[in-house]
């Protein structure tokens, strides 16, 4: 039988984690990293929130990026689904709509790693007139 | 909703939005028995008698905006299809118990779609409420928790990718072992 990862498992891969996030500058604390909410409410669900987070989950993972990624309820914008909300370490969070995985893609390649806004951003709460 | 795993990401849902701190998910697989029984409780705000009957009701929403939606009455509708059935207990305060049983071999019964993935996102995606999912096939059991997941972690997020990746390999490699048809 071939051998199945358990929690001593995953202290070893913490500890490794650890050390890989002090060596990166100011990634040591869960609020110095990007932080990503995916809106999973059953209309987000229907239409695809599921298949985003896990592609932005494994994505993420692949690239090495630090990174909490959380769920969340519904943010309002049902018809947008899904939806995103992006906060880079002190910058204001940003919401996307209709993020599929093209989308989620661009998200990860442009604004995540390159810090430059992409299509599909919905106005709203996040964007005062002095946070442009 | 295309298969359990689903209806399970959008049951507890419900049980995040109504403020529990902790969601037990009870998976049981008996192939002799031929039953699949899918089992969510909550320590959230509870439903009267009122909601519960309101919430299997799939043409009331208490919601304004809303094309989909219907989690419960969906999930009852699919359980039905099988001969099976749900059934809710709430009490204000204390939280809600939703039990869904389907017959395992029918053919109407959704597959159980990606459950370590699904699983691992619900536990990496609230990590303010601790996690109980306990899935059994036949005599065996596989039990995980969010607790025990943060106790191995000390400061790192249970939210990373890495983190998330790993319980995912993790869940599904135990489920393979105690036999679950993934
Ligand atoms: N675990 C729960 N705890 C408290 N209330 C609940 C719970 N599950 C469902 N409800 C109530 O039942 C309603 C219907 O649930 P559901 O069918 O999933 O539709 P929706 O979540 O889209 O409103 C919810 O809006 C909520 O008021
Ligand atoms: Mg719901």
């Amino acid at each position: 039988m071939a051998k199945v990862k358990t929690l001593e498992d995953l202290k070893r891969m913490r500890e490794s984690l650890q050390s890989e996030l002090s060596l990166r500058e100011n990634s040591d604390t869960p609020e110095k990293l990007v932080q990503i909410k995916v809106s999973m409410a059953t209309c987000g669900i229907a239409s695809g929130a599921k298949e985003t987070m896990s592609f932005i989950m494994e994505e993420l993972y692949r690239r090495k990026i630090d990174a909490v990624v959380t769920q969340t309820g519904c943010m309002g914008y049902c018809h947008s689904e899904p939806t995103i909300e992006v906060q880079l370490p002190g910058a204001d969070p940003v919401v996307y709509g209709n993020v599929k995985k093209e989308r989620a893609q661009l998200i990860i390649d442009q604004h995540i790693i390159a810090g430059k806004l992409v299509d599909g951003i919905i106005p709203g709460i996040y964007s005062t007139p002095d946070n442009k | 909703m295309r298969d359990l795993s689903m209806h399970i990401l959008d049951i507890v849902g419900n049980s995040v939005r109504a403020k529990s701190t902790e969601v037990k998910i009870i998976l049981m697989e008996d192939m002799d028995y031929d039953i699949l029984s899918l089992r969510i409780e909550d320590n959230g705000c509870g439903m009267s008698e009122a909601t519960i009957k309101k919430a299997m009701d799939p043409f009331f929403t208490s919601r304004k905006t809303r094309k989909v939606g219907l989690g419960i009455p969906l999930l009852q509708q699919n359980a039905e299809l099988t001969n099976g059935g749900i059934t809710i207990e709430s009490e204000i305060g204390k939280g809600t118990q939703l039990t869904a049983v389907f017959v395992r071999s029918h053919i109407d019964r959704p597959p159980l779609g990606d459950i370590a993935d699904t699983i691992a996102l619900i536990i990496s995606g609230n990590p303010n409420v601790n996690i109980i999912y306990s899935h059994s096939f036949n005599d065996e059991k596989y039990i995980l928790t969010t607790k025990e997941i943060i106790n191995s972690l000390e400061n790192v997020s249970i939210s990373h990718p890495k983190i998330n990746q790993f319980i995912k390999q993790m869940i599904e490699e135990n489920l393979e072992l105690i036999g679950v048809e993934l």
